[in-house]
């Protein structure tokens, strides 16, 4: 095994089975829920036995559009992680730990307490506010000295600030507003209305322009000065990552609000199992994301015996004790 | 006819001049060192070659045009850096590296076509490091990690290969080693060699021609013989240095004096 061969060779298999996993992920997200026997929601979806309207209704306009929500979300987390990882060059770098989703989250509440709609004024207002906290992260870390700990350690405190602002703005609003925020400091995807399909034609073109991007991002990976020196633009492709990685994620914020950790989760054990090429991860990450969270959120409504709990509970439990692992691991 | 032609450069770290209105052409398939005490500028002079440095002052000329005229691809196409380490953070293995030698010739997606892998094995046996092709950076030596980078370099195809130190911190073997596979690129594929290096005696079997560059500026420029001489070493770097001749190549051999000998002698 010389460990070399076409890109190609490698992309289509992984794309493949990722994506088959993603199908299988859409199924059990439709067909398991807290109404109607699984089984019944399998027949209702290959149209066999007995139409049931009920069913029916329940699967295409309640589980689909939270489906494709979660899918979205996901996806547009777990790439959101790789690419800060590795403009970073810091594996433990995740927008919800440096602190991007909450800026995000409070440019979007400030945004609905001005009373703007989702689009353009609320998602305006939450890209503002992760260009904000990124620039303040980068400034606070002193990026050229590229010590890790200190980049963390500034996302968790401006994450912990942005928390406090949260909090801040749920008390002192109305209660009809309240309710349309609460739901931004534990990530939700219950909240979703048929509009989950403008964010993923939003998300669609950032995923495609980092996918562009992704031989020069593995260059800029061996060092920005001999990238530079085999043609890659160093100062454009990373500014045009960071702009596009943030403006994904605050999409997806104003969506579902926080919900941290599958950015470090899906990259984290892609890259052990695939390796560095970008080429690679980048799709591997959109499908696994996805397919991470349409399972989170399924066990986020079927584990509690009475209603359900948010997915960012489940994905902080899966999430948080392997970044401490990873922590640890750095340290030694 | 000449490959590289420096004219009048001069460069600037912040407000600190650190090279200052420096001339110099280097010809097609020459081994050109450039040599200096700590500080000198040799390494900015050679990162203002392959287009990283901005030019306060002059121009430098690649192929007759001046570098300012090429596109960043166009320019890697000419011109190949090796840097005295790459980063290993992220667990690329060997192949991977080589291959993204290939960047600079690919189209958007950065594809490798057939040719391309073929050129990456051709560069990864040159270097003798077809054995590691499917390890990762982070698990080779220093001396393994160079030839990594070498053949990176090779892959590029670029007419002139620029090196900064590449011998540095490695043991006499893989020094040499390195200094032939210079050699044979200079013999076989008419590769010019523009190389940072502090070790004079490398520098004397190897170069063509020396550049000694001392605060930014042309000290010397000639052959081993005509540059290392004891003299004008000793004045360069500031202490004192033995220079007789390799009885072997009848190059000049530099040997290093202590303080305390030079004193006892009153030699310097």
């Amino acid at each position: 095994m010389l460990g070399y061969s076409p890109v190609y060779k490698k992309l289509i298999p992984v794309t493949l089975i990722l994506l088959f996993v993603l199908i299988g992920s859409v199924l059990l997200g439709l067909t398991i829920g807290s109404s109607g026997g699984t089984a019944a929601a399998w027949k209702a979806l290959l149209g066999q036995g007995d139409p049931d309207a009920t069913l029916e209704m329940i699967i295409w306009q309640l589980r689909w559009p939270r489906v494709v929500l979660a899918a979205t979300v996901g996806a547009t987390l777990s790439l959101g992680g790789l690419v800060f990882q590795a403009l970073l060059r810091n594996p433990l770098a995740e927008p919800y730990i440096l602190g991007i989703s909450g800026g995000s989250a409070v440019g979007a509440i400030l945004g609905i307490l001005a009373g703007f709609s989702l689009f353009p004024g609320l998602t305006l207002s939450s890209f503002v506010g992760s260009l904000m906290v990124l620039s303040l992260v980068l400034l606070l870390s002193n990026r050229r000295e590229g010590h890790s700990d200190s980049l963390l350690l500034a996302g968790v405190m401006v994450n912990a600030f942005c928390g406090a602002i949260i909090m801040f703005l749920i008390s002192v609003s109305k209660t009809v507003q309240m309710q349309k925020i609460i739901f931004w400091l534990m990530g939700d995807l219950s909240a979703v209305g048929a509009d989950s399909l403008p964010l993923l034609l939003g998300v669609l073109p950032c995923f495609l322009v980092i996918f562009l991007l992704a031989q020069p991002l593995n260059l800029l990976l061996t060092g920005r000065e001999s990238a530079s020196a085999m043609g890659v633009n160093v100062a454009a492709v990373t500014l045009v990552l960071l702009l596009t990685a943030s403006l994904m994620v605050s999409l997806t914020v104003c969506h579902s609000g926080l919900i941290g950790f599958v950015g470090l989760t899906i990259p984290h054990i892609l890259r052990l199992a695939l390796g560095s090429d970008h080429r690679i991860l980048i799709p591997a990450c959109v499908l696994t994301g996805a397919s991470y969270l349409i399972l989170c959120d399924l066990l986020a409504r079927s584990l509690p015996s009475q209603g359900e709990m948010s997915v960012g509970i489940v994905t902080a439990l899966v999430g948080a004790p392997l970044f401490i692992g990873l922590l640890w691991r750095s340290r030694q | 006819m000449s490959m590289i032609d420096i004219r009048g450069v001069s460069l600037q770290y912040g407000d600190r001049q650190v090279i200052k209105n420096v001339s110099v052409q280097i010809e097609q398939g020459e081994f050109f060192v450039i040599i200096g005490p700590n500080g000198a500028g040799k390494t900015t002079l050679l990162k203002a070659l392959a287009g990283l440095h901005p030019l306060v002052e002059g121009n430098i000329h690649v192929h007759q045009r001046p570098i300012s005229d090429y596109a960043k691809k166009e320019l890697a196409r000419a011109l190949a850096l090796v840097p005295q380490q790459i980063n290993a953070d992220f667990p690329f293995t060997v192949a991977e590296t080589v291959l993204m030698g290939r960047y600079p010739h690919l189209g958007l997606l950065a594809v490798e076509g057939k040719k391309d892998l073929g050129l990456a094995e051709q560069a990864m046996e040159f270097t003798e490091v077809i054995h590691l092709a499917g390890r990762r950076l982070g698990q080779l030596s220093g001396g393994e990690r160079q030839r990594v980078i070498i053949a990176r370099a090779i892959c590029q195809q670029s007419k002139i290969l620029l090196l900064d130190e590449p011998t540095a911190s490695l043991d006499p073997a893989h020094q040499l080693r390195i200094m032939d596979l210079m050699e044979r690129l200079r013999r076989e594929v008419q590769v010019t060699i523009v190389m940072v290096s502090h070790d004079l005696n490398l520098a004397s079997c190897y170069a063509d021609r020396l550049l000694l560059l001392k605060n930014g500026e042309v000290e010397n420029v000639g052959t081993p013989q005509q540059v290392l001489t004891g003299e004008q070493l000793s004045q360069s770097y500031g202490c004192t240095l033995l220079v007789d001749e390799n009885p072997l190549l009848g190059k000049p051999r530099v040997s290093l004096v202590s303080q305390r000998i030079t004193k006892s002698l009153r030699l310097g």
